[in-house]
C-alpha cells in the first residue's frame, strides 16, 4: 500500500542517465566532446509517441520536477504541484520529460564533472553554454527517447526562454509552447542583478578562479550572498511584508549587526541552504545563459521577424507583482506573436507572490494551465 | 464541443462577417461569436477579454484569448491587420469610446459595434416618470456602481460617426428579446433597445 503522500503524485521516481558521444558544438565556438544528461520521466509514452511534454527548468531547478526519490523523501520535485495524475500536466495523458541542463550540478555534465581531456574536474573550464545549446542538447535527448515532436515544451522564467527558443530553433518539433513568467531578453536591471551575484561569488577568497574543488573548498559565502540577493528579487514587497513584516527573532532589538529581523533570518537560511547544495560555477553559467538570451539579435532585433517561422501554438502567463520578469515583458512576446499572426493565448494572473508565483499553485494560474493542457490533449486526441 | 445556436444579436453580426476572414473581438466574453466564426465560417482571430472566468471559458473552447484592458490601446495589432473588429456591449464601459473607435478602424477594415441605446423609449419614460437614472434588464446597475460610464443614444453614435467621417455600412436595432422588427426599423432611436452598427473609414 503506497504511502498517502504519494496518492496524488507520480510516486517514487528513479532518475535516468543518457550518454552522448557525438560532440556538441556550442555557440561560443567551443565543443563538448561528450556529455551526459540526467533526466526523469513521468507517465507513459504512447505508441504514436505524440504525448510527450518537455519541462525546462529555471536557474536553480533540476531534473527532479515531480514525485519523490524514495519512500522516505520528504519533499517532492520542484513542480509537483503541476505535474502528476489529474494535475495541470496530467501524467495519465502525457509522458513528461524533465532533464538537468548541461552545465548543471545535479547529474548532467557540468563544472563539477571530470574533464576527459585533463582527467581533472572542469571547474571554471567548463564552457559557457547558451540557451540554444541547451535546446540542442534537449533535442538530442528527444531523439534518444524516440520523440520526434513534443505535444508541448513548457517552462517558467529561464525555462520559458528555453521553451521560446525551441519554437524558433525547432519549429517543427513542438505543437505547443508554454512560456511562464519569462521575457524575450533580460533588461539592464536584470543583468545588473546577475552581475552583483556573480561578483559576490568571484570575489569570495575561496573561489580560486573557479577551481575551488581542486582546493577542497567552496565559495560558500559568495554563493550565499548571490542567492540572498536573487531570492529577494523573486519576492514582491507585498509578499515579504505579509510573510515577515518587521517581526523580530527575539523580543527586543540588540543593537548589533547580526540578523535580528525575521526577514534577515529567512534570507540567511535560504542562502545557507543553497550554498551547500548548488555549485557556484553552475550558478555563474546559468546567469550568463540568462544574460546572453536574446533570440531577436539574429533578426535585426525584430522579435516579430524572429518568431515568424514558429509553427506551434503559444500560451503565455505572467504575474502582476513579478518585477523581475514583469507582465510587460511577457506582453512583448504576446504582441510579437500577434503581429506574426501566430496562435497565442495570454493570461495575467493576480498574485502578490512576485516572480516566485510561477512555482506556486495559485488557483487561477492552475485553472488556466490545466484548461490549456487539456486543450492540448484534446487537440491531439490523447 | 457542440454548437449552440447563437444569440440573435451575434447572429446578425456573424452575417456581416465574410467566410475565412480575420476577426478581432474586443471584450469577447466567453468566446461564443469567435467559436462560431471559427467552426462555421473558418475565420481566424483573437479575443481580448479582462474577466478571468470568461478567459478560462475561452481557453476551454480553443479560442485564442488575450488578457487585455480595452482602456489601453490595441498596440498588439498592426494597422489594417484584421478584416473585422467586433465589440459587443463594451463601447459604453470604456474610458474613451471615441478613441477606441479610432483604434478599431486603424486595426480593422471594418468595425462592428453594439451598445445599449439610451434613447430607447422605456429608458426615456423611466427618467421622465421617476426622475432617476434608468434601470432595466439590460441596464441593471445603480448610477454609482455601473460599469456603463458612457451611455449614448442611437443618434449620439450616428453623430460621432458623422464627426469622424465614418461610413455606416449597416445598422439595425433590436428589442430586449434581441429581435428586429418593422417598428424598430422605423423608429430606431425610440424603439430599439440595442443598437448594432457596421462602420468603415
Amino acid at each position: 500500500m503506497p504511502h498517502k503522500k504519494f496518492a496524488d503524485s507520480v510516486g517514487v521516481i528513479t532518475p535516468q542517465i543518457a550518454t552522448f558521444n557525438e560532440p556538441l558544438e556550442l555557440r561560443s565556438g567551443k565543443t563538448l566532446p561528450s556529455y551526459q544528461l540526467i533526466y526523469e520521466t513521468y507517465g507513459e509514452l504512447n505508441t504514436a509517441k505524440s504525448n510527450a511534454i518537455l519541462i525546462c527548468h529555471a536557474l536553480s531547478g533540476d531534473h527532479h520536477a515531480a514525485g519523490f526519490h524514495s519512500e522516505e523523501d520528504k519533499k517532492p520535485g520542484w513542480w509537483d504541484s503541476c505535474i502528476g495524475p489529474n494535475k495541470a500536466i496530467d501524467t495519465n495523458k502525457f509522458f513528461v520529460v524533465c532533464l538537468n541542463n548541461l552545465g548543471g550540478c545535479n547529474g548532467s555534465t557540468g563544472p563539477t564533472s571530470i574533464n576527459p581531456e585533463t582527467g581533472k574536474i572542469y571547474g571554471s573550464d567548463f564552457p559557457v553554454v547558451r540557451v540554444r545549446d541547451w535546446v540542442e542538447s534537449q533535442a538530442r535527448l528527444a531523439d534518444y527517447l524516440g520523440i520526434q515532436k513534443f505535444a508541448a515544451v513548457v517552462g517558467g522564467s529561464l525555462g520559458g526562454m528555453q521553451a521560446l527558443r525551441w519554437s524558433i530553433q525547432y519549429p517543427e518539433r513542438l505543437e505547443n509552447c508554454v512560456v511562464i513568467a519569462s521575457a524575450p531578453k533580460l533588461s539592464a536591471q536584470n543583468i545588473a542583478f546577475n552581475e552583483v551575484a556573480r561578483n559576490a561569488i568571484m570575489t569570495d577568497p575561496d573561489f580560486h578562479d573557479g577551481h575551488y574543488l581542486a582546493h577542497n573548498t567552496i565559495p560558500k559565502a559568495g554563493l550565499m550572498q548571490a542567492r540572498m540577493l536573487a531570492h529577494l528579487t523573486y519576492l514582491s514587497d507585498d509578499a515579504m511584508g505579509e510573510k515577515f513584516g518587521r517581526d523580530l527573532k527575539n523580543e527586543e532589538v540588540n543593537y548589533g549587526f547580526a540578523p535580528e529581523f525575521a526577514v534577515e533570518s529567512y534570507l540567511h537560511y535560504q542562502g545557507e541552504k543553497f550554498s551547500t547544495t548548488f555549485d557556484a560555477n553552475t550558478y555563474l553559467l546559468m546567469t550568463k545563459a540568462l544574460d546572453y538570451f536574446d533570440p531577436a539579435q539574429y533578426t535585426d532585433h525584430d522579435l516579430v521577424k524572429c518568431l515568424s517561422e514558429t509553427q506551434c501554438k503559444f500560451l503565455l502567463v505572467s504575474f502582476t507583482t513579478d518585477w523581475r520578469f514583469s507582465p510587460e515583458r511577457s506582453e512583448e512576446i504576446v504582441d510579437a506573436l500577434v503581429q506574426a499572426d501566430k496562435e497565442v493565448t495570454y493570461a495575467k494572473i493576480e498574485s502578490e507572490k512576485g516572480h516566485d508565483a510561477f512555482l506556486i499553485p495559485i488557483p487561477r494560474y492552475v485553472d488556466i494551465f490545466s484548461a490549456y493542457m487539456n486543450r492540448v490533449a484534446t487537440e491531439l486526441s490523447l | 464541443m457542440s454548437q449552440l445556436p447563437l444569440r440573435s444579436d451575434l447572429n446578425i453580426i456573424q452575417n456581416w462577417i465574410a467566410q475565412g476572414s480575420q476577426v478581432l473581438d474586443l471584450g469577447c466574453g466567453e468566446g461564443d461569436l469567435l467559436h462560431f466564426l471559427k467552426t462555421q465560417k473558418k475565420c481566424q482571430g483573437y479575443g481580448l477579454e479582462i474577466n478571468p472566468d470568461s478567459i478560462l471559458t475561452c481557453i476551454k473552447k480553443g479560442i485564442n484569448v488575450i488578457e487585455h484592458d480595452l482602456n489601453n490601446d490595441l498596440r498588439h495589432f498592426n494597422d489594417a491587420s484584421v478584416d473585422t473588429v467586433v465589440m459587443t456591449q463594451a463601447l459604453q464601459v470604456v474610458q474613451r469610446p471615441d478613441l477606441l473607435l479610432d483604434e478599431m478602424l486603424r486595426v480593422g477594415k471594418e468595425a462592428i459595434i453594439t451598445f445599449p441605446n439610451f434613447g430607447y423609449w422605456r429608458t426615456r419614460f423611466y427618467l421622465l416618470r421617476h426622475g432617476r437614472m434608468p434601470m432595466s434588464k439590460i441596464l441593471p446597475y445603480n448610477w454609482f456602481d455601473t460599469p456603463n460610464i458612457h451611455m449614448c443614444t442611437f443618434r449620439d453614435f450616428e453623430k460621432l460617426c458623422h464627426d469622424k467621417q465614418l461610413k455606416i455600412l449597416d445598422r439595425t436595432v433590436i428589442d430586449k428579446d434581441h429581435q428586429e422588427s418593422l417598428a424598430t426599423k422605423l423608429w430606431p432611436n425610440f424603439l430599439g433597445e440595442i443598437a448594432i452598427y457596421r462602420v468603415t473609414r
